[in-house]
């Protein structure tokens, strides 16, 4: 029987069937937070039941840690219950934390990648909805809630119900200063924030085929901004060459036979989906959201749009977001100024993203009054990419750099904008209050949030040269 | 897990699409694991920019302040896959969520906490909306799992489906992990044949210890 790659990693991963009809999917790699990971803990203790697998189990800290240099439990008050919390329990169930001052403590979607702790073909759980992010590895993920957390780490297994199979084919190159974030969020506006609900997506196509790992990482990171169970790529020797040698990865006669396996990964060719779905992305431009979700996005050469022209259902969510974010109809969206800038987060701050905003910001100053901070995916990437020079590069710039964690993605560590202001920033979601109260948060790739700091607006990066 | 067969109680309107977890429950005032609940749904939504209550928001106006019906728009509960904007409902008294729909992860975390979610077609969520805003909290409304009945004044009874093995889930209000290790045997067997077939998922190495 035809299969698709998402049949086989779940069938492989199939312990049995519940009486009540749920699959039990074994989980080979569970990796917790601070934030939800204390709660999980004291439930585990609550009902006296231990945790299975400690030793496919990792713990991070990255939520709630300050990124200011020289960074304690305390420097974030919010943060030092977590924290501690999530050391203690990590210690009492014998799970390695990768915790404030461990050399590769960072954001677990690009910690577990880089640290090959991620597999192609593996089932991988996280209980933050960004999970699906290391579905660029070819790993089938799952972001789950703290009483499924909980269950995972009692179990190792995940008890839900088989989602349905959604291929995006994605052909085109991409053109300068286009990247997976510009594409993610074109298909986020095509399809919607639930286009996806209810499915596991694998991309496919050219030029998803072209595309780095960090790059597939980014492109799978935004898979449940359109409301995906999961978002995958099928492994290839970009892939195998990337984690190839990686701490955690296979080593020696045992990567042979992972990787003999692992070329197996591929959805058959006739194999049905419940959904296709293909987007040209030789034309695309750089995009910038206007709105207050991911979906509400247009390319930086457009306007934003009028609700009084759009779809009735539409117009009310338009409204609302157009006055959140202090916009008009019609107005381009090039040119509008900001008052800080954000590179960071699980979505963009893996070792290209930093280089390719140094390439733009090298020889140039953030405007003045801006605020702007670059925010290492870990700090594996941050120690890379100081050996690179970036930190320089962004420092003599005016950037803060900072010590890597979540920051400013969700504010949980208290790096938040002012009430307000106009926040161009790398990360994955544009609500409403989510960067601080008031604040407006303006989505986009590495390279044109570094237009945005260096011109103190909203840029095209393609045109940077002639207004800075 | 808390059983639930039916809820009758005040249904209270939020009609609205895509209300993301953000805004059920910000993290960036949660300072402990364990903040007061109540206070934190929709805290930002309460208040006015002054800091003051906003009166007209539907969790502020006293006919609302123990609703155990939530009606709502499409794709409830989307965004950031955090429990607490389930606790926060219950910490409210809401045992009931009614959308056109629910993100995925949001509706999961209800049925591990004993909401009962359901999810309707935009005709009748509407219809249903119209009359739940029309009794503004006077008269109650009532969700009965066990007839997948919705009834309530202002209209006839409202029929929804829901997964047999949800229903009956919340209806015997099981352990979830009690249920899974029922199965405790075949995973351990799993993971033999998979230490035999596919070891390098089975252990993790760092190569450099």
């Amino acid at each position: 029987m035809l299969q698709t790659l998402f049949d086989k990693i779940w069938d492989s991963h199939l312990v049995a069937r519940r009486a009540d009809g749920r699959d039990l999917v074994y989980i080979d790699r569970h990796v917790l937070h601070e934030l939800h990971g204390p709660h999980a803990f004291e439930k585990l203790a609550k009902t006296n039941r231990s945790v299975r697998r400690p030793d496919l189990t990792f713990s991070m800290q990255d939520h709630t840690i300050a990124t200011a240099p020289g960074r304690d439990d305390s420097t974030n008050p919010d943060g030092t219950a977590f924290l501690r919390a999530m050391r203690e329990g990590s210690r009492r169930h014998g799970i390695r934390i990768f915790d404030l001052g461990d050399p590769e403590q960072g954001i677990s979607h690009v910690v577990a990648p880089e640290l090959g702790m991620v597999l192609p073909g593996a089932t991988h759980a996280v209980p933050d909805s960004h999970a699906c992010t290391v579905g660029g590895l070819g790993a089938l993920a799952f972001a789950v809630g703290t009483t499924e957390l909980e269950h995972v780490l009692a179990t190792q297994v995940l008890a839900t119900r088989r989602p349905q199979r959604m291929r995006i084919r994605l052909d085109g190159t991409l053109g300068d200063h286009v990247g997976a974030k510009d594409v993610a969020l074109r298909i986020i506006a095509e399809i919607g924030v639930a286009g996806a609900r209810g499915h596991a997506v694998e991309y496919a196509g050219a030029t998803v085929r072209a595309m780095a790992v960090e790059s597939r990482l980014t492109l799978c990171n935004l898979a449940i901004e359109m409301g995906a169970r999961s978002g995958f790529v099928a492994p290839d020797d970009t892939t195998f060459s990337w984690i190839s040698g990686r701490p955690f990865a296979s080593q020696g006669a045992l990567w042979d036979r992972a990787l003999a396996a692992w070329r197996r990964l591929e959805s058959d060719p006739d194999a049905g989906f419940d959904q296709d779905i293909a987007i040209d992305c030789a034309d695309l431009a750089p995009q910038v959201t206007w709105g207050t979700d991911p979906s509400q996005v247009i390319a930086v050469t457009g306007r934003v749009p009028d609700p009084e022209a759009a779809a009735p259902e539409r117009r009310p969510s338009m409204r609302r977001a157009l006055e959140y974010m202090g916009l008009s109809p019609g107005a381009p969206i090039a040119g509008l100024p900001v008052d800080r800038v954000f590179i960071g987060s699980c979505t963009n701050a893996r070792l290209p993203d930093l280089m390719a905003a140094a390439a733009v910001v090298r020889g140039r100053r953030v405007a003045k009054g801006i605020v702007a901070m670059v925010v290492p995916g870990s700090t594996t990437v941050k120690r890379q990419a100081e050996a690179a020079g970036l930190d320089r590069v962004f420092g003599e710039a005016g950037f803060f750099w900072g010590e890597s964690g979540c920051s400013m993605c969700a504010g949980g560590n208290g790096d938040r904008g002012k009430p307000g202001e106009r926040c161009v920033s790398t990360t994955n979601r544009n609500f409403e209050h989510r960067q601080g109260a008031d604040v407006r948060t303006h989505l986009v790739g590495p390279a044109m949030a570094a237009a945005a700091a260096v011109a103190g607006r909203i840029v095209d990066v393609r045109r940077l040269a002639e207004v800075a | 897990m808390m059983p639930f067969t039916s809820v009758t109680g005040i249904a209270a309107p939020l009609i609205r699409d895509d209300i993301n977890t953000d805004e059920i429950t910000p993290i960036q005032i949660a300072r402990t694991p364990k903040p007061d609940y109540t206070e934190l749904l929709f805290m930002r939504a309460r208040r006015r920019a002054d800091g003051s209550p906003d009166p007209d928001f539907v969790f502020n106006r006293p006919q609302f302040l123990r609703p155990a019906i939530l009606v709502t728009g499409r794709n409830f509960g989307c965004g950031s896959s955090r429990e607490s904007a389930v606790w926060a409902m219950l910490a409210v008294g809401i045992r009931c969520i009614i959308a056109k729909s629910m993100a995925d992860i949001y509706r999961e975390n209800c049925l591990q906490n004993g909401v009962l979610p359901v999810e309707l077609a935009d005709a009748e969520a509407e219809a249903l909306a119209a009359r739940v805003v029309a009794a503004d909290g006077a008269m109650p409304f009532t969700v009965d799992l066990v007839a997948q009945r919705i009834s309530g004044p202002g209209g006839a009874d409202i029929r929804f489906e829901i997964a047999a093995a949800d229903r009956t889930r919340l209806l015997e209000g099981l352990d979830d992990i009690g249920l899974t290790l029922k199965h405790a045997a075949e995973i351990a067997a799993f993971e033999v044949r998979a230490l035999e077939e596919r070891p390098w998922q089975q252990t993790v190495v760092d190569s450099r210890r």
